[in-house]
């Protein structure tokens, strides 16, 4: 993956912005010795590595926006950072740029429970915005599999989901205000406790820009009554196709589970092998969930296994008891550590069209053989969110190229198909060149309009999303004079 | 004109020489008054794709939000925003269109409980205002790839864009649904009430107050919940038992009546006066509606969404309570939009709330790019 060299005029200013901005941050937050900056090389995509010339650690939107406003002056990129869980590279810096991490920033401000809003500093991590809210009966709906790491910051720079989004929506359904400051320290305020844009919907098009358009500092996040509770089923097939149509057609019946996830055999076996979840040996897997009183459980899990009985299960399993719910979902839950401890592993993201499921899973298999790499599959069937694991030797010389390039492969059959590139990861550097595929100059083009106008000069997270050759002339814009 | 194809559409957009003023159905005449040549878009007709198992529909921006409804009925789905039917409200008549749905970003009771129009959209297509055809988003549920432009023209009224197909998210209809109601609630005793029953784990789909204004009687308070039958028959009675002890229980037809005529906001509908549709957070509903009667502006109200979406109907003379109103909404931290509206009114005070300067230039800065000639309902949102 290729990113832009470093510019020899950006480097030549390291010195002087590192004390342009000890004057506006505590000594401690501006961040220059380069075994320190080590810590900002990558984030969870940590194949590609590369130091920052800076990084900075504010503590409030005031900082935030002195910070922006001396980067800008000083034409020098700014790469926002949350937790650094992107799986895309979205907070990969390059050689020339500013880490700006919003981990000091991460207060509850203000918890209203009659209005169902949470009001937090976006370096506050994901569950922990549960955690503030649980014991009054509340829960944050999204959530990433990283929730533990992950902070709202990325969530909202990625637009995130998890598996219980398939009932409560992503990142963006569920994001009703921000603070944000544009690159030029401009603080401005979108949103609130109320529902819904006057005017156009900035706030929509802010949540997904992978920290392009402005650093969002707080966020007003709608929060939820938890439900009274919720059971897990495990069910289990003897080919992709038949758990598919199950899925389908648990879907046309009405019922909406808070969880619909699939895994395939080469997953089901890793699972077991590491997590010892007790797993049928099946060729297909389903995990599905339900929530409410106990007996509405059991009338949606009734209604459940009256479809997946027309489709000749090999094992339908009722959790019984929590230990039991909690053995479902292990393997799951394990299912990435479960392949990592097999080799290095790559992590898809693209999602399809439901119907396609089968035909698309066979085509992965296919291309896996021509590679010549394995590959398992787990992921959220009810919305089609994919995320087949590639695996490969890390330390085989061209491995990581061959899997990258089965990779492009398969997110490019997700397009073919009718689907896209990234359901929830983000773009990234990851996926970046492989936005032709998806998009016609016209459709990057209205897209990069709107970087235009919230930074004009380029200067956030220039390198992401877009494809270098499309973003080029935009980048190119001459380091500002003092 | 009316254009029958996208590649119509655009030629149109390329060949104008002056402003436009985009219509679909002509049904939600919103906004400042927009002197241009009309460029329809029922045309654009037909449902391109559906698939029940997938939850997805595709339609072109023209077609008819009835011939949407009766195809997702005909397979037990419905649009679960649940789009308003502005008709009568308006005064106008017409056939409503997918496109001026999504344009105008309507969404109905349950948008509190499922979310808006805009949460349910999945990708667009449009013609921008230099004629260039472009599309976003897509037909799958999840789609991080890019900047999302379709919540973008979500709402933006024609003024980024003419949308010619849009793709969006459909759910089941449920198996029952039940309203429990209460008369005679003042507006803080309803929205303490709403709010109750909201922070309840029995997943309210509906919540809204009548004042004795709006209902010509008795204030009504009302709540829904929809579902499986027997859940939504444990639900009921779990409030009822809890946090709307003493509510009425009403189901099936006479159930849905009562949303429809929230959604439509029917208590309005024929009646003199401007409509204001104000969205503050719930709690302060009623303290808008308080202040608007301590300083005299004389109203009748329908708060739906917990509370926080107030309809106020008002004497249209004079500035048609926009001084006041903006006044408070602004305090309370909320937007205004002045829905219905003498052209002389709509042409005397600002339609959508005023942006702060910030936004004002972010607005702008995405017009210029969108619409460089500025022919895209010029002056329309302000």
């Amino acid at each position: 993956m290729e990113m832009p060299p470093p510019s020899p005029a950006r480097l030549a200013r390291k010195a002087e912005l590192a004390t342009a901005l000890r004057r506006v941050l505590p000594d401690d937050a501006v961040i220059d010795a380069p075994a320190e900056l080590r810590a900002y090389e990558c984030d969870a995509l940590a194949a590609y590595r590369c130091p920052p010339m800076l990084a900075v650690l504010p503590a409030t939107t005031d900082e935030v926006a002195d910070v922006l406003r001396l980067c800008h002056a000083a034409g020098v990129p700014v790469v926002p950072r949350g937790a650094g869980t992107s799986l895309a590279g979205g907070a990969l810096p390059t050689a020339d740029s500013v880490i700006l991490g919003v981990a000091r920033m991460n207060a509850v401000l203000e918890a209203d429970y009659d209005n169902r809003v949470i009001r937090v500093q976006t370096g506050r991590t994901n569950l922990s915005v549960t955690g503030a809210v649980e014991e009054e009966g509340f829960f944050y709906a999204p959530d990433p599999s990283s929730q533990l790491a992950c902070a709202i910051a990325g969530n909202i720079a990625m637009n995130s989901g998890g598996a219980h989004c398939l009932k409560y929506g992503v990142t963006t359904n569920n994001l009703l205000g921000v603070t944000m400051v544009l690159m030029d320290g401009t603080i401005c305020e979108i949103g609130g406790a109320h529902l819904d844009a006057p005017g156009l919907d900035l706030l929509g098009v802010i949540c997904g820009s992978e920290g392009q358009l402005g650093v969002v500092t707080e966020a007003t996040l709608r929060i939820l009554p938890k439900p009274e509770g919720a059971r897990p089923m495990l069910m289990a097939f003897d080919s992709n196709e038949v758990a598919g149509a199950c899925v389908s057609d648990i879907i046309k019946a009405g019922i909406l589970p808070v969880a619909i996830e699939f895994m395939d055999r080469p997953c089901i076996r890793a699972c077991e092998d590491f997590a010892k979840a007790g797993y049928p040996d099946c060729e297909a897997l389903l995990i599905v969930e339900v929530e409410g009183s106990e007996a509405e459980i059991e009338d949606q899990l009734a209604r459940i296994t009256g479809i997946a009985r027309r489709h000749d299960p090999l094992e339908l399993r009722e959790a019984q008891d929590a230990d039991e719910a909690g053995r479902i979902w292990l393997g799951r839950k394990s299912a990435f550590g479960a392949m990592g401890q097999i080799n290095d592993y790559m992590c898809l993201d693209g999602t399809i069209p439901v119907n396609e499921l089968p035909h698309v899973l066979k085509r992965i298999s296919a291309l896996g053989e021509e590679y010549g790499l394995g590959v398992a599959n787990v992921f959220h069937a009810g919305d089609g969110n994919m995320h087949p694991l590639i695996l490969y030797d890390a330390n085989k010389p061209g491995d990581l190229e061959k899997c990258e390039a089965y990779g492009a492969d398969i997110l490019k059959l997700c397009v073919e198909v009718g689907g896209c590139l990234t359901g929830e990861h983000g773009v990234g550097i990851e996926k970046r060149d492989l936005m032709w595929h998806q998009y016609a100059a016209a459709d990057m083009e209205a897209q990069m309009a709107v970087k235009d106008v919230f930074d004009p000069a380029w200067l956030l997270n220039p390198a992401k999303v877009f494809p270098l050759d499309a973003s080029e002339g935009r980048r190119a814009v001459p380091v500002a004079a003092e | 004109m009316r254009a029958e194809t996208e590649a119509e559409l655009a030629e149109m957009i390329v060949g104008a020489e002056g402003p436009l003023r985009i219509c679909g159905g002509g049904t939600r005449d919103v906004g400042r008054p927009v002197d241009g040549a009309v460029l329809q878009t029922g045309g654009l007709s037909g449902i391109s794709l559906y698939e029940p198992g997938a939850l997805t529909m595709v339609a072109e921006a023209g077609t008819p939000l009835a011939e949407i409804e009766a195809a997702l009925a005909a397979e037990g789905q419905r649009l679960a925003f649940e789009p308003g039917d502005w008709r009568g409200l308006l005064g106008r008549a017409g056939e409503s269109t997918i496109g001026g749905v999504v344009a105008t970003n309507v969404s109905g009771p349950r948008r509190i409980q499922a979310g808006a129009c805009r949460d349910f959209m999945l990708g667009v297509r449009f013609v921008d205002g230099a004629g260039q055809v472009v599309k976003n988003g897509g037909r799958v549920m999840k789609n991080v790839t890019g900047y999302d432009l379709v919540k973008l023209m979500c709402g933006a009224r024609g003024t980024l864009g003419v949308l010619s197909q849009v793709s969006f998210k459909v759910l089941a209809m449920p198996e029952a649904e039940m309203t429990l109601t209460c008369e005679g609630q003042d507006a803080k005793a309803a929205v303490t009430t709403l709010c109750a029953a909201l922070k309840t784990p029995f997943d309210v789909t509906g919540a809204a107050y009548l004042d004795a204004g709006a209902t010509g009687g008795v204030a009504r308070t009302q709540v829904r919940i929809e579902g499986l039958e027997a859940s939504v028959r444990y639900r009921a009675g779990r409030l009822r038992d809890g946090v709307l002890a003493g509510f009425e229980l009403v189901e099936g037809a006479a159930s849905g009546d009562l949303w429809r005529e929230v959604r439509d906001v029917t208590p309005f509908a024929g009646r003199e006066g401007a409509v204001w549709r104000v969205s503050v957070k719930p709690t302060d509903g009623p303290v808008l509606t308080d202040a608007l009667a301590t300083l005299g502006l004389d109203h009748a109200a329908v708060h739906d969404w917990g509370g926080g979406l107030v309809w106020l109907l008002v004497d249209g003379s004079g500035d048609g309570g926009a001084d006041v109103i903006r006044q408070q909404t602004a305090a309370l931290g909320g937007h205004a939009t002045l829905i219905r509206g003498s052209e002389r009114l709509r042409a005397d005070v600002p339609v959508f709330e005023p942006e702060n300067a910030v936004l004002a230039r972010m607005t702008a800065g995405l017009k210029a790019k969108f619409d460089p000639r500025g022919i895209l309902n010029p002056g329309l949102m302000g």
